[in-house]
C-alpha cells in the first residue's frame, strides 16, 4: 500500500513550500532561481511521466503545451490581470494557461493518439513545432521577438505548492480504480481493450491531464524568467523532459522527481565547464542508456517486466 | 505560368536533397526499426569534411574541375560512411535487443553529442563558414525561367544515386541480404545472413548518401554545426510521409515535401509558416493513411 499517506504528503509538501516561501527573501537569489527551476522541472517531468511512463505513449511535444500555458498565462497577466491583486489572480492565470494547454492537448490528442510508437512520437513532435511556429507569428504575444516584461510573480511557495499538487494529483489518479486503466494500456493495449478499458479515452485523458500540468509549469516559467521566446520551446526542450522521465525510470514517480532535480542542478554545477557542459550532458544520456536503461534509480527488486 | 515552373524547378532541387536524406532514414529504419536521429548530423559532418577536403583536392586536380568535384563527393561520402558505421558499432549495436525507446533516446543523445562537440570552439566552432565553390556557377535561361547549375546538378546526382540504390537493393547479393534482414532479422540470421555486417553496411550506405546530400545542400551557402537540423527534420518527415522503411516512399515523400514547401513558401504571407508546413502535411496524411503514402499497414495479431 504505497499511497496510504498520500494526502499527508501533499499537506506536508504545501506546508514546507509555504514555510520556505516565508524565508525565501533571505536566500541567495541565484539559489532561489535554481530552486524554482527545479520545481518547474518536477511539474514537467511528473506530468510527462503520466503520458510516457504510466500510459506508455511516446510524446515528444511536451514543450509545446508548456509554451501554450506559458504564453497564455503571461498574456493574461499583462493585459487582463490586475497587479494589485496578484495573490488571487496569479494562480487563476496559471490555471487559465493550464486549461488552454489542456484544450490544445485535447485537439492534438484525439486525432494523433490513434497512432502508435514512432508515428505518435513524430506527430507530437510535429505538433510541438507547429505550436512554436504559430507563437512566432502571433502578434498578440510578441511574435518572434517574444513576450517581455512579464511581472515576476512566481515564488518558491507557488512553485512547490503546484509541484506538490501535481505529484499528488497524478499519483492518486494512477492509483485510483480508473487510473489502473493507464497502466493496463501501458502493459497491453489489446488485453486492456478486451477487458473493457476504453483505450482511446484513457490515452486522451492521460494526454490532456499531462498537458494541463505542463501548461501550469509554463505559466510558472513565464512569471519566473519574465521573458518568453518561442524558440525556447523547441523540440530540444521536449527532449530534455523526456530524458528526465527516462532517467527516472518510466512510470516511477519518485525516480522521475529525482531525475528532474538532478538534471536541473547538474548543468548549474557544471557552470565552470560551460564550454563542455552540453557535451557532458549528451555523453551522459548515451552512457546511461547503455548502462542503466531502466532508469538511474532502478534496482533489481520489484522490477516490472518489460514487454 | 512562369512563376509556377520556376517554383517547380526550385522545388525539385530541394526535394531531391530531401529524398537523399530520407533514404538514409528509411533504410536504417528498415533494418533496425528505429529512427536514427544522428542522421542529420552525419549530413553536417559530410558538408564539413567536403569543406576541409576540397582545398587539398583542388590543389591536385585543379580548382573547379569536374574531376576534383567528383573526388570531393566520393571522399566525403567515404568519411561519412566510416563515421556512420562507427556510430552504429559504438552506440547502437550494444542496444540491439533492448526496447526501441532506449535506442531512440540513445540516438538523440548521439545527435546532441555530435552537435555540441562540433559547436565547441576547439572543434569546428559555431560560426558559419563559407562553403567552397566546387564547380563554376552557371545559370541556364529557358525563356523567363532560370535553372541554376546547382539545381541541375542536385537533381542529376540524386537521380544517379537513386538508380544506384535501386540496383544495390534489388539486384545485388548484399541488397537481397538487406531486404532479408529488414523482413525478418531472426530468420535471416538463421539462413546464414551476417546480420551485423549487413546492418553496418546499411549504416555506411545511408551515411554516404547523407554526406552527398550535405554537400549538395551547402553548395552556394555557408555551413555551421547545426545546419543539418532543419533539412534533417524535413527529410525525416518525408520518410514518414512516404511510409517509413519503404525506399520508393522516401523518394516520393522527399520530392513531394520539397515541392509543397517551395510552393507554399512562394505564396505571400505563408512563408512565415514554412517550418510548420512540413509537419502540418505529415499530420494530415498520417490521419488519413496512418502508415504513410506507400507504407503497408501491419495487421495486428491478437
Amino acid at each position: 500500500m504505497p499511497l496510504v499517506g498520500a494526502k499527508r504528503w501533499l499537506l506536508v509538501g504545501i506546508a514546507l513550500a509555504i514555510v520556505a516561501s516565508y524565508f525565501s527573501p533571505q536566500f541567495n537569489r541565484y539559489y532561489l532561481g535554481v530552486a524554482i527551476d527545479v520545481g518547474i522541472a518536477i511539474i514537467l517531468a511528473t506530468s510527462l511521466n503520466l503520458i510516457n511512463g504510466h500510459t506508455g505513449q511516446f510524446s515528444l511535444g511536451h514543450a509545446g503545451f508548456m509554451a501554450v500555458g506559458g504564453f497564455f498565462s503571461a498574456w493574461v497577466s499583462l493585459y487582463v490581470g490586475n497587479l494589485s491583486h496578484a495573490f488571487w489572480y496569479f494562480p487563476l492565470s496559471l490555471v487559465a494557461g493550464g486549461l488552454l494547454a489542456a484544450l490544445v492537448g485535447l485537439l492534438v490528442g484525439v486525432p494523433s493518439l490513434r497512432l502508435r510508437g514512432d508515428y505518435l512520437a513524430i506527430v507530437t513532435l510535429g505538433f510541438g513545432e507547429i505550436i512554436r511556429v504559430v507563437a512566432q507569428n502571433t502578434e498578440a504575444i510578441g511574435a518572434a521577438s517574444g513576450l517581455k516584461g512579464i511581472p515576476k510573480l512566481t515564488t518558491l511557495g507557488w512553485t512547490f505548492c503546484f509541484a506538490a499538487i501535481t505529484i499528488y494529483a497524478i499519483s492518486t489518479l494512477v492509483n485510483s480504480t480508473y487510473g489502473r486503466g493507464f497502466i493496463a494500456v501501458h502493459d497491453d493495449e489489446i488485453a486492456a481493450e478486451s477487458n473493457g478499458v476504453d483505450t482511446t479515452r484513457t490515452k486522451v485523458t492521460a494526454f490532456v491531464t499531462g498537458a494541463f500540468f505542463a501548461g501550469i509549469a509554463g505559466g510558472l516559467y513565464a512569471h519566473h524568467k519574465q521573458f518568453l521566446s518561442p524558440t525556447g520551446f523547441d523540440w530540444l526542450k521536449s527532449i530534455e523532459i523526456v530524458v528526465m522521465v527516462i532517467l527516472g525510470g518510466m512510470g516511477r514517480t519518485v525516480g522521475v522527481v529525482a531525475a528532474a532535480i538532478l538534471l536541473t542542478v547538474m548543468p548549474e554545477l557544471l557552470r565552470d565547464f560551460s564550454e563542455y557542459r552540453m557535451i557532458i550532458y549528451s555523453l551522459l544520456i548515451i552512457l546511461l542508456m547503455l548502462l542503466r536503461p531502466a532508469g538511474l534509480f532502478s534496482f533489481h527488486f520489484k522490477r516490472r517486466s518489460q514487454s | 505560368m512562369d512563376w509556377f515552373f520556376q517554383q517547380l524547378i526550385n522545388g525539385l532541387g530541394l526535394g531531391a536533397i530531401y529524398a537523399l536524406i530520407a533514404l538514409g532514414y528509411t533504410m536504417v529504419y528498415g533494418v533496425l526499426r528505429f529512427i536514427n536521429f544522428a542522421h542529420s548530423d552525419v549530413l553536417m559532418l559530410g558538408a564539413f569534411s567536403a569543406f576541409y577536403i576540397a582545398p587539398k583536392i583542388e590543389k591536385v586536380f585543379g580548382s573547379q574541375s569536374v574531376l576534383a568535384c567528383v573526388m570531393v563527393f566520393i571522399l566525403a561520402a567515404a568519411v561519412c560512411a566510416v563515421i556512420g558505421m562507427t556510430i552504429e558499432r559504438l552506440a547502437y549495436r550494444p542496444l540491439r535487443n533492448r526496447p526501441k525507446l532506449t535506442v531512440l533516446i540513445t540516438a538523440i543523445g548521439v545527435s546532441l553529442l555530435i552537435e555540441n562537440t562540433a559547436q565547441n570552439e576547439r572543434v569546428l566552432g559555431s560560426a558559419p563558414q563559407a562553403f567552397p565553390q566546387l564547380i563554376t556557377e552557371r545559370a541556364i535561361h529557358l525563356g523567363n525561367l532560370v535553372i541554376s547549375s546547382k539545381d541541375l546538378i542536385t537533381v542529376l546526382v540524386t537521380l544517379v544515386l537513386l538508380g544506384g540504390m535501386w540496383f544495390i537493393v534489388q539486384k545485388t547479393r548484399i541488397g537481397t541480404a538487406m531486404r532479408a534482414v529488414s523482413f525478418n532479422q531472426q530468420a535471416a540470421a538463421l539462413m546464414g545472413v551476417p546480420v551485423n555486417r549487413i546492418i553496418s553496411f546499411t549504416f555506411g550506405l545511408g551515411s554516404a548518401l547523407a554526406a552527398v546530400a550535405g554537400i549538395l545542400y551547402s553548395l552556394n551557402s555557408s555551413i555551421e554545426p547545426l545546419m543539418g537540423v532543419q533539412p534533417g527534420l524535413r527529410a525525416f518527415v518525408a520518410a514518414v510521409l512516404g511510409g517509413i522503411g519503404n525506399l520508393p516512399g522516401a523518394v516520393l515523400g522527399g520530392f513531394l515535401l520539397g515541392l509543397l514547401e517551395t510552393f507554399a513558401g512562394g505564396i505571400e504571407g505563408w512563408s512565415n509558416y514554412r517550418d510548420a508546413f512540413a509537419f502540418g502535411i505529415l499530420i494530415l496524411i498520417l490521419l488519413v493513411k496512418p502508415a504513410g503514402l506507400l507504407g503497408r499497414s501491419s495487421v495486428e495479431k491478437v
